[in-house]
Parts: C-alpha cells; structure tokens; sequence
C-alpha cells in the first residue's frame, strides 16, 4: 500500500464549493503547503472549517472562501489577522457560521460519531444563536427537561492535515505538544489528505513507543505529501516555531496581495523554501514559549 | 513606614491577583500578559493549590520568569482538548480582556459595528460563550472608556449576560487603569469596589458608559513589599509588564 502523492496531485479531488476541514490551531501546525495548492488552483466557493490562522486568510484573499466555520482566526504571535479583518471589513465574507470553540469540536465530534448532532448548553445567552438562526433546541428527555443547544455535525468533504512523520501506508505521528483536533477532522470528513514532515518505514514506529504518537487510524487517510517545512509559515513543533517575521510581511501583504502571491504562492514548493530562506532556516526558527 | 512607589501595572497586579485567592484547586487562565503574571502572583503567594499552564500544553508545577525562555518545571498535561474537558466541570477561572463590555455584562471580541460588514474585525468568539455559562471569569480592562463600557449592549454578545432566564454569568472582579468593580449590586449590578490613587469617582463615571452601584469609594489597597519583590524578582525580571501602559 502506497498513498504517497505529489502535492498538486490532490487538487483532482477537489470540487468547487465543497465543505474543506483545515487541522492545526491558529499559526501552529497548519497544512501551509497544501493551503497554497488551493490558493494557486481555479477552486472557488468553498465552505472552510478551521481553528483559524494564516491558512484562512490567505484563502480569503485569494477568493476562495464562500463561507467560514470558526471560533476565531487568530495568528498567536500576532492577534489578529489581517487579510481575514479584510475581507469582513470589505463586506466581502458575510456568509459566516461563528461559534465557540466547544461548539466547533463538537459539531465535528458530532459529524465524527455520525450523529445530527451533540447537545451542549455552550451559546445559551449570547449572540451566536441570533446570527445562527439555524442552529436549533433540543429538550432533555429527563426529569431535569433543560433545553439545549443542538450544536449540528459539520460534515466535512475534505480534510487538509500536517503531521510530523508518516509511513507511505497514513500511519501517521504527531508528536508535538498538542495534536489539537486533527483526529476529529480525520473522522468528520470523506476524504484526508495530509503533508508529513517526513517519511519514515513502518518499522520505526516501534521505536520508543512512538505509535503512541499515533493519533487517528491509516484508513482514515487518502492521501500522503511528504513536505519537510510544509507548516511554515506556521509551527511544526518540535521541528520548528512559528516564523514570526513571515507572519509580518503576510499581513503587510493585505495591501498588495498579488506581490506576496507572485513570491510565495505562485511557485513550486522547491522555490518557495528558497523564497523563505531555505529549509535549513525554517528548522533552525525555535518553538515559541508561550 | 516609607511609602512604597509601585507602578500602575503593579497595583494592578496585585489586585488581580487577589481573583484567585479563595478558589482552591482549580485551574488558573490568565489570557494576557498582565493576568499571566497575576496568576502567577497568585500561585505563589495567595492560593498554592491552583493549577496553570505554560500557555500551551502544560501544567508547570510553579510559577516562573517570563521571556526569559524558561523551560518550568512540569505536573501535568493540559492540551486543548483537557481545556475544554475540564472547563465542562466548572473548575476553572480565567481572567480576560473583552474589547466592550455592557451593563449586562455581555463581553465582546467578536467585532464592531453591523455583523455582517463589521467596522472592525476582531478575533472571533473564540471560547467565550462556553467559559461564561461554565466557569468563573473576571477582567482586565487596561483602557478603562466609554469604548469599552459600552453604553446600550455590546455590538456581538460572546459571552451569556444577566439577561438569560435560565442561566448566569459568574463574573468576578473588574480591574481597570481606574478602578476595581465586581458585578455583585443590585440586580448583578457593575459595583465599585475601590478606586486607583490619583483618580476620583468623577473619572469613573465619565469614562463608563453605564450606570454602576457603589459599594466603596476608598484608594485601591496598594502592592506590598512581599508583592513588588516576587513581581519584579521572581516573576517578570524583565520588566515585560511595563508595556502595558507604558509606565
């Protein structure tokens, strides 16, 4: 068995306006190399679930996004990001579906489990509910009769993933300090196609237990883009920390989109790393302490 | 006794971290750098028992330095997936800074102006809608105004308000540039607790857009010795709090 495929192979898979899962938090451990296949192909109108960070606003300026599924979009070491201020400010991103965190796991656990739904008492009182209207109530079948939120699964078509090692089979490893949700994405969507960092032979997987590091099973994956640095701008850690410098001149880039897309999206992932300063800059950018 | 010079972000610290002091084994989130260090104040000097994290993954088992690069020494594991476990169960109290604020007390960093063609995009509910129906939050409001203090509600209500008929907020204390307040007058009233040195109550009023009860007008308790030195030996050697407020 054999998943591995060239990065800009997995845009076949891809349909305009389909619901796209992205893993990671904010500015760490985000599918970077896979983002920017998107941004270069001629999708358009897709639906986006993420943990925001820099993938969201970069899909936003190269139009991509129809419509967002987020809790927030946030770049860590810089609060907020600018192209996603951007497109809201412009008017151009009205079609948004904002709920809390909580609420986001659980529409995913939700989709995950093959449920309609999770109830959750998380919304009740604030104005997630008013710009949701869709989101409907659940009564408790018990004694206590508390109504609840029910918080609908967000199916997802495609999933997008960056871990730091795989085998060519989608064993896959995530051994930074926080595998975030990238499971419950896995299991959300019919399709998941993730970067690695690294290819390794299954062999290795025995070694210091590292299949605890294990985090979601190899039938869930679809496909396999070995791209060591893959996450940058973002962390991978501990391989590499958030490149704050390439965080500033994306922001700055709001102003002249096309600049930064002609420098860094426009390319091949060979000349990107170029473009960057090369992989051995990449790995030598240390894991932020926060 | 010679009358200690303290900085405003030092008052301010300390009155934070008196948030924490009678909670017992919970975990401690200060999101910002001025909680962060009050947290920290807290664990060491008011309530050992509380549990924080190294604002990733982690638990540390003490409070350390900041931007020093520490690697602190570890009792635990707290990913985000155990943060929202553990926030399910009430055992927590985190202290945030909501960009406005209403009478009500809705926070909001969502955004301002119309939702749908926003004056200015914020960062997102983020978890605030389920920190507020679960666990104990209080606040840092560094820029005590009339922007934040919203007169009417707030442009994007991220958290529950009083105004729900089954559920309340747990809101613990409101420290400003100005003041202190909690939300314990009348009907869950904004009440004043104390004000900072060098302000009066006609400050406050001007500069919040709402109505609030009184429960004391009396000078905020300034930082002691014991406080100033864990701060500015132990805990932020560098001085990072200074930015705040440029003092």
């Amino acid at each position: 068995m054999n998943k591995v495929i060239n990065s800009s192979e997995i845009i076949q898979y891809f349909e305009n306006g389909m619901t796209i899962g992205i893993g990671g938090w904010g500015a760490r451990r985000k599918p970077m190399s896979l983002i920017r296949e998107i941004c270069k192909s001629t999708l358009k109108d897709l639906t986006i679930v993420s943990y925001g960070g820099p993938d969201v606003g970069m899909l936003c300026s190269s139009g991509k996004v129809k419509k967002l599924i987020f809790g927030f979009v946030s770049l860590d070491l810089i609060p907020l990001d600018a192209h996603f201020r951007n497109v809201r400010q412009m008017g151009n991103l009205k079609d948004i579906m904002e709920v809390d965190e909580g609420m986001l796991q659980w529409g995913l656990r939700a989709a995950a489990m093959r449920l309609p739904f999770l109830p959750t008492r998380v919304g009740h009182g604030t104005d997630i509910l008013k710009n949701n209207p869709k989101i409907k109530f659940i009564k408790s079948p018990y004694r206590d009769q508390e109504q609840l939120i029910a918080m609908p699964a967000i199916n997802l078509d495609i999933s997008l993933l960056h871990v730091n090692l795989s085998d060519q089979k989608g064993n896959t490893l995530i051994y930074g300090p926080d595998p975030f949700f990238d499971d419950l994405y896995a299991r959300a969507s019919k399709k998941t196609f993730i970067s690695t960092e690294k290819l390794i032979d299954t062999s290795e997987f025995k070694k210091d237990d590292l299949a605890c590091f294990n985090r979601f099973e190899r039938n869930l994956v679809d496909g396999i883009v070995i791209s060591e640095g893959g996450a940058h701008p973002t962390s991978c850690s501990p391989d590499y920390g958030i490149d704050l410098e390439h965080l500033k001149l994306y922001s700055k880039s709001v102003k002249d989109f096309k600049e930064y897309s002609d420098r860094f999206i426009n390319v091949s992932f060979k000349n990107y790393l170029e473009a960057v300063g090369g992989l051995k800059e990449i790995k030598s950018i240390p894991v932020t302490k926060f | 006794m010679t009358k200690l010079k303290y900085s405003l972000s030092e008052l301010c610290i300390s009155q934070a971290a008196r948030a924490w002091q009678n909670d017992g084994e919970i975990l401690a989130t200060g999101i910002g750098l001025l909680p962060r260090i009050a947290v920290s104040l807290s664990k060491n000097l008011y309530n050992p028992d509380l549990m924080m994290t190294d604002g990733e993954a982690f638990l540390v088992d003490k409070p350390y330095a900041l931007g020093l690069g520490i690697e602190p020494a570890l009792e635990g594991y707290m990913n985000y997936s155990r943060v929202f476990d553990l926030l399910w169960s009430g055992a927590r109290h985190a202290m945030v800074t909501p960009t406005q604020l209403d009478s009500l007390g809705h926070m909001n960093i969502s955004c301002i102006g119309d939702y749908n063609h926003p004056k200015v995009q914020l960062l997102g509910v983020r978890g605030f809608p389920g920190n507020s129906i679960n666990h104990r939050n209080s606040m840092f409001i560094p820029n005590h105004s009339k922007k934040v203090f919203v007169d009417g509600r707030v442009d994007m209500a991220a958290s529950l308000g009083f105004d729900s008929k089954d559920y309340s907020p747990d809101i613990g204390i409101v420290i400003t540039n100005l003041c202190v307040f909690d939300f314990n007058g009348k009907d869950n009233a904004l009440r004043l607790l104390s004000i900072h040195p060098g302000h009066s109550l006609e400050d406050i009023k001007e500069n919040t857009g709402f109505k609030f009860d009184i429960l004391s007008e009396s000078e905020t308790e300034l930082p002691s010795e014991e406080e100033l030195m864990v701060i500015r030996n132990d805990l932020d050697p560098k001085n990072l709090r200074d930015s705040i407020f440029g003092d």
